[in-house]
């Protein structure tokens, strides 16, 4: 191991910032961080070795304790979970002979839940050892335990367990028409640069992760830094659940991305660009990699970019990290660092990667640059509202005939889209998920665009016979999963709120039990540090506000009842005592 | 008038609540002009009967502490928890990360020095729960007054609030602590 760990110290240049590259190999070929890797990392990187501890306990794709040689992870997405997956995950347990966050005595296969894995619209989905598993079913995981017991290696497991399709069902304005190999960059640099900021500007492009801040003048802001080193950040940490549109546009537009990314680097000066790319994307890395060696063959990369311009990108995974999504958390990380949101502001463009100025966009955003800055602003801009330029790509999945890839100008009305999709008897919509908004059958005349629905791309259908409680449970669970851990109202307020909705769910609520719930939920969210705890009630908070009536049915006609077992909680006790005479029980409630 | 009726107890505390309410030394003059004690450590009223305010002090460990918690909640008006064990389970709670079984075990089974090795079993004494719980989590709780323990300052604002008929509301300096 000693050699091992000093050869890949070498390979990333003893680089700190390379630190979850290292450690995503160590995990890899020895299923856990032992300690001793930890200590002699340590050395070589000169690093205290709390500083690794902290990024191992971090990150959900590390784990100080040994996992299987073949690590199981499967989806718990919402959508996942409308797929089938409880009874899937029993099956597993009884089929593989493993419990849920636990190894198999033999050591072989090691299983556990992780968050959306990004294969809505082909789940129950899951992971092996990093890489992408879909349409799992039950003679799937039979041929998978059979390739397990006989330790079969990946590489020679049937190739259609790792298929991932693109799905792509409605190709729009950006979609329909792609770009010629660095003819955005040719047209940008025969217009001129400040030109082509004006035309993007024009477009009025925005933010496509969510948020929606003008892109034009994020990059003016960046440009205008007074510094010598810039970067440009391409965020493809796509963990909302439901969202997976920019995994379709890695796998079959990648080079309009690159494009985008490198039309930017000319625009504010950056000479390095970071493609952060999501763990559970580990799949599109080979394919990445070898479209980043074309555009350097191409000359689009590399240096003397079409004689100009000085400029590559470098792709880096991330570990299982739903935060790192938030641009400075995504910075933190991509420093080697646990993903904790900074302090904002700085904002990334004055204080980004290392302190310098930083652009950090969205896929999605860079896809559509680079077609703004071949095609023209107005071009872009004759699509879409006033205020939301354009149009948006969707994932759409859930209850629907046809889930996939869908591009629509903004504007589009939710009827239209379920129409397409083919969602029928529909009960609700999630829109821009679980940190979005829950519509309800009502409300479907409601329009695509940051003025009324905003999404980052996230688009989840339920029909009638899907459980509202059970969609915000799910949500509130994930929120409490992800959270970073760094401020109280967050990290408390989230398990806080997970307890709480979980005892009205499992009927122990009464009286004031919702009014509760309500008065948690405004907690976390005015008074968290960063979008994850300020989003984190919005499952609850959406759907009590349209189904009140839903949440005070599962009360009780009593004042208080526990959320927990109490006659259960002496079991232990009980037993060890010997005992069983009346004083050793307690009632659920005070009845007498 | 008659005198308000105030009942007090600990469960899973150390009683260091209730010495800091004794901290309101010459004030305690005051208050005993408005109001009178019942079921209390201070009385040793064994149960307590019609209460206008009851303070809890400490966390629930045991099935005893249920019952009390449960003879407070229905015998008084306004029921307050009272510090940081009643609140959040406090340095009893630090149990709550060791299973039972180990804890009783290492207390009456294995553990350095113990004799005629048992678990203690007589119908008198009450069964330990899984884990040390915050009271609301129990029954339900109107007010809460932080601490570890809550200063004399704090009952007094608290008290005399709820005496002169005001919703009770603490100032930042009465629960800033560093």
């Amino acid at each position: 191991m000693q050699q091992f760990i000093q050869n890949l110290a070498e390979k990333n240049q003893h680089q700190v910032t390379h630190l979850l590259e290292i450690l995503r190999e160590i995990q890899a070929r020895y299923h856990h961080i032992p300690a001793d890797a930890i200590e002699q990392l340590a050395l070589l990187l000169k690093i205290p070795r709390t500083q690794i501890i902290s990024v191992v306990e971090f990150y959900s794709f590390f784990t100080d304790s040994p996992r299987g040689q073949y690590e199981l992870l499967i989806s718990d997405s919402i959508t996942d979970h409308m797929l089938g997956k409880k009874n899937l995950m029993e099956y597993i347990v009884s089929k593989l002979k493993v419990g849920v966050g636990g190894v198999r005595s033999d050591g072989l296969v090691s299983l556990d839940n992780t968050s959306c894995s990004g294969m809505c619209d082909q789940g129950p989905a899951g992971l092996v050892n990093g890489h992408a598993l879909t349409h799992l079913d039950r003679s799937r995981i039979d041929t998978i335990a059979e390739l397990i017991n006989q330790q079969i290696p990946l590489a020679d497991w049937p190739a259609e367990f790792f298929q991932v399709d693109d799905n792509i069902h409605k190709p729009g304005l950006l979609l329909s028409q792609g770009i010629v190999h660095g003819q955005a960059l040719k047209k940008a640099m025969a217009r001129g640069l400040k030109a082509t900021l004006q035309e993007i500007d024009q477009s009025g492009l925005r933010g496509r992760g969510g948020a929606g801040f003008k892109t034009a003048m994020k990059w003016q802001f960046c440009s205008e830094e007074a510094e010598n080193e810039r970067y440009v950040v391409c965020n493809a940490d796509e963990g909302e659940p439901g969202t997976f549109k920019d995994r379709v546009l890695l796998n079959s537009y990648a080079h309009q991305v690159f494009e985008g990314m490198t039309l930017c680097a000319a625009i504010i000066g950056a000479k390095q660009g970071f493609l952060y790319l999501r763990g559970e994307y580990l799949h599109l890395v080979d394919k990445l990699q070898s479209v980043l060696d074309e555009r350097r063959q191409f000359g689009l990369l590399g240096n003397n970019i079409l004689d100009r311009l000085d400029f590559d990108i470098e792709i880096r995974l991330g570990a299982g990290a739903y935060i790192c999504g938030e641009e400075s958390a995504l910075i933190e990380s991509l420093e080697g660092k646990a993903g904790i949101p900074r302090n904002r502001p700085p904002y990334p463009v004055s204080q980004g990667y290392l302190g310098k100025p930083t652009v950090v966009n969205n896929v999605e955003t860079f896809y559509a640059a680079a077609a703004i800055a071949v095609n023209g602003g107005d071009w872009f801009a004759s699509v879409g509202t006033a205020k939301s330029k354009g149009s948006k790509i969707l994932s759409i999945c859930g209850d629907c005939a046809r889930p996939g890839i869908y591009e629509y100008p903004f504007g589009t009305t939710m009827q239209k889209i379920l129409t397409d999709c083919g969602a029928e008897d529909v009960l609700g919509l999630q829109i821009g998920g679980p940190s979005g908004t829950f519509i309800s059958n009502q409300e479907f005349d409601r329009k695509l665009a940051f003025e009324d629905l905003a999404t980052g791309g996230s688009f989840i259908v339920f029909n009638n016979s899907r459980n509202i409680l059970d969609i915000a449970h799910n949500f509130t669970h994930f929120f409490a999963h992800e959270s970073c851990g760094f401020c109280t109202p967050c990290r408390v307020g989230t398990s806080l709120l997970r307890q709480q909705l979980d005892k009205i769910v499992d009927g122990h609520g009464s009286a004031g039990d919702v009014v509760a719930l309500e008065e948690l939920c405004q907690l976390v969210k005015t008074h968290s540090h960063c979008g994850l705890g300020q989003t984190a009630a919005n499952p609850v908070l959406t759907t009590l506000e349209r189904y009140p009536e839903l949440y005070q049915s599962q009360l009780k006609l009593i004042s208080y009842e526990p959320g927990f077992d109490l006659d259960a909680a002496l079991e232990t006790a009980r037993r060890m005592a010997n005992r069983d005479d009346a004083g050793a029980h307690l009632a659920q409630t005070d009845a007498e | 008038m008659a005198k308000i009726r105030i009942a007090t107890t600990s469960l899973a505390g150390c009683f260091g609540c209730h010495m800091s309410f004794l901290d309101l030394d010459e004030r305690l003059v005051a208050l005993a002009d408005l109001v009178e004690f019942d079921r209390s450590p201070i009385t040793d009223i064994e149960h307590c009967t019609n209460c206008d305010i009851g303070l809890i002090e400490g966390g629930v460990c045991n099935s005893e502490n249920v019952h009390t918690l449960r003879e407070f909640r229905k015998n008084c008006k306004i029921l307050v928890a009272v510090g940081a064990c009643a609140i959040n389970g406090g340095l009893p709670a630090m149990r709550n990360f060791i299973p039972l079984e180990e804890c009783l075990s290492e207390a009456y089974l294995d553990g350095i020095g113990v004799e005629n090795p048992q678990i203690p079993s007589d119908p008198e004494l009450p069964l330990l729960l899984d884990k040390v719980r915050p009271i609301h989590e129990v029954v339900k709780i109107d007010y809460f007054l932080p601490g570890c323990p809550p200063s004399a300052d704090v009952f007094w604002a608290f008290l005399t609030d709820l005496l002169e008929g005001r919703e009770p509301s603490l100032s930042y300096e009465l629960v800033h602590y560093d």
